[in-house]
């Protein structure tokens, strides 16, 4: 019992890591369709943005911001940059799904080049040693961070989405463009909003993952994946859908690793995926799209 | 063209009305190679009911999406002047700015957001102290959207659908409202209903483009009409000379017995006198 809980806490605090990221995946889906691969690459740029900063001496919450802005303007560049160019020139979702591939690439490339390959360690000024025992379970005081970072994250693109007149322009364009168009509602502007609070998420992420992983170029590789799982399993549409997803794959995957066997935990992730999309393509909480012609 | 300064959409200083809406022998394309419309040409002037009535295929709702600009590098050719300004080539949301709103065929609601929330979405960038006069002029056109406030627009019915999407249009206080088939779908006492809020619409002042499959419900409301066919328009005139006209009573009035409108069909096929 105690082993279960304990568990389950960790995989818990993983989890709301992975909603974080899966948020990020599944706002962007939502509202242009398209699937970015490079969602964690652009959180690991502004990681390394972040290591720089503390390098530098500044202080944490004057790196954590900065890391947020860098990873935001990214998003939003790349969209205004790259992606409506493209639409106009005509690209489809296909092709534009492989412009993001090609923005993870160019910020592998980047990464590399300015920050080196060797994996270094992020100064976190919370600790992942110092412990508290609440009933059975012992935790870290980083786990609870993780876990306030990823409530935190979740509750302010709940407030931005549900309670704002931007979120409500920002449902609006995800379910109908067109219409939203001839209302004279700025999509453009919407759309971008999108991309940058969903990058802005990721590199939340990033942050807190960096102390429990060293931080080298591909380190948002395997959060991203188990993001975009735990996508796949709440349903890609559906923003509810992301943090349910992956608070289960976290704790699954926790599970998985306590009672079965440590080398079949990453498995997990890819196991939901094809379990899902097998029996349940629109995910647990998502809607498939009904297109109309 | 006159010097005299004038009001965009306005009078010609020589005193003849200026179209609100100039369509100048427009070229829709589908596909770079596939002509949609073929060098249409309409003038709408303020304050007026127009209809284009035309069968299934011919360019209606084209026609309407090229002027609302949504349809990417289109037209190919011609010119479109709304209120004096040239708007070809332009952003929809820009067209939209305008004053130019396009309810499609399919409503253009947001069917996971309620009620309210797309009445909300219809006051986008509006600021003005008129915003609480229009929402009570729109519950007062359509109380039930009042009732179902908080429903998912989804949950509506056909015709109250068409109602949300006519009230959503009025709070965006249209200069154009361009409304694609508006009885589509309905029921007959629906679609009468919607039509009599259109004409109350129209005593407000607001200038409408309309297009229909129905051409006696639009030809009841409108001043004046026109019919295209494949991509062209064929005829124009007052609702009054439509409805006289032969071909029109025979093809889209449907006058007369079921033998005499096959066999005026088929005249009609032959004699092609458009």
């Amino acid at each position: 019992m105690e082993k279960l809980l304990q568990y389950a806490f960790t995989g818990l605090a993983a989890g709301s890591l992975y909603a974080l990221v899966a948020l990020g995946i599944v706002l962007i889906y939502r509202s242009t369709r398209v699937l970015n691969f490079a969602h964690g690459d652009i959180a690991t740029l502004a990681t390394f943005v972040a290591f720089s900063l503390l390098s530098s001496e500044y202080s944490f919450p004057v790196a954590f911001l900065g890391s947020l802005l860098v990873g935001a303007a990214v998003g939003i560049a790349f969209y205004f940059g790259v992606l409506v160019r493209a639409q106009r020139e005509g690209a489809n979702l296909l092709g534009m799904v492989i412009l993001t591939l090609g923005l993870a690439l160019i910020i592998q490339g980047v990464v590399v080049w300015w920050w080196g390959a060797e994996p270094t360690s992020l100064p976190f000024p919370i600790s992942d040693t110092k412990t508290y025992k609440v009933g059975l379970v012992v935790m870290s005081q980083l786990a609870l961070a993780t876990l306030a970072a990823g409530l935190v994250g979740s509750l302010l693109l709940y407030l931005l989405v549900q309670k704002t007149r931007l979120g409500l322009a920002m449902r609006a364009t995800s379910e109908n463009l067109m219409a939203a168009q001839t209302l004279g509602i700025p999509t453009r502007m919407v759309l971008s909003v999108s991309w940058g609070a969903a990058s802005a998420l990721g590199v939340v992420a990033g942050i807190f993952l960096a102390p429990a992983l060293l931080l080298d170029p591909f380190f948002m590789l395997d959060p991203f994946l188990k993001g975009f799982a735990a996508a796949v399993l709440g349903g890609l549409n559906s923003l509810p859908g992301a943090v349910v997803g992956a608070l289960i794959l976290g704790v699954a995957e926790s599970l998985t690793g306590a009672y079965l066997t440590i080398q079949f935990k990453n498995t997990l992730a890819f196991l939901v995926i094809i379990v899902v999309l097998l029996l349940r393509p629109e995910g647990l909480l998502g809607k498939e799209f009904k297109e109309r012609v | 063209m006159s010097s005299a300064p004038r009001a965009p959409g306005g009078r010609g200083g020589d005193g003849s009305p200026q179209p609100l809406l100039k369509v100048a022998s427009i070229e829709t394309l589908y596909f770079d190679r596939i002509y949609a419309l073929f060098g249409v040409s309409l003038e709408i002037e303020e304050g007026e009911i127009f209809t284009v009535l035309g069968p299934n295929g011919a360019g209606k709702t084209t026609l309407l999406r090229t002027i609302a600009g949504l349809l990417k590098d289109q037209p190919k050719k011609g010119e479109l002047v709304f209120g004096g300004r040239r708007i070809d080539g332009w952003q929809p949301e820009a067209i939209a700015r305008l004053g130019v709103v396009y309810v499609p065929e399919d409503r253009g609601l947001f069917r996971e957001l309620t009620v309210r929330e797309n009445l909300e979405l219809g006051l986008w960038g509006r600021h003005d102290d008129g915003v609480r006069t229009d929402l009570e002029f729109v519950y007062g056109m359509f109380p039930i959207l009042h009732e179902r406030a908080r429903q998912e627009a989804e949950t509506l019915s056909g015709g109250e659908q068409q109602m949300l999407a006519l009230g959503r249009a009025m709070l965006r206080r249209p200069r154009l409202l361009m409304l694609d088939e508006p009885s589509l779908g309905l029921a007959p006492r629906v679609a009468k209903s919607v039509y009599e809020a259109l004409t109350a619409i129209s005593r407000t002042g607001t200038t409408i483009l309309l297009v229909e499959q129905n051409a006696r419900l639009a030809l009841g409301v409108a001043r004046r009409g026109a019919i295209l066919e494949a991509g062209r328009i064929v005829l124009e005139g007052t609702s009054k000379e439509l409805m006289e006209n032969e071909d029109v009573r025979e093809v889209y009035l449907g006058v007369g017995t079921a033998e005499a409108a096959v066999k005026g069909w088929r005249l009609y096929r032959k004699r092609r006198r458009w």
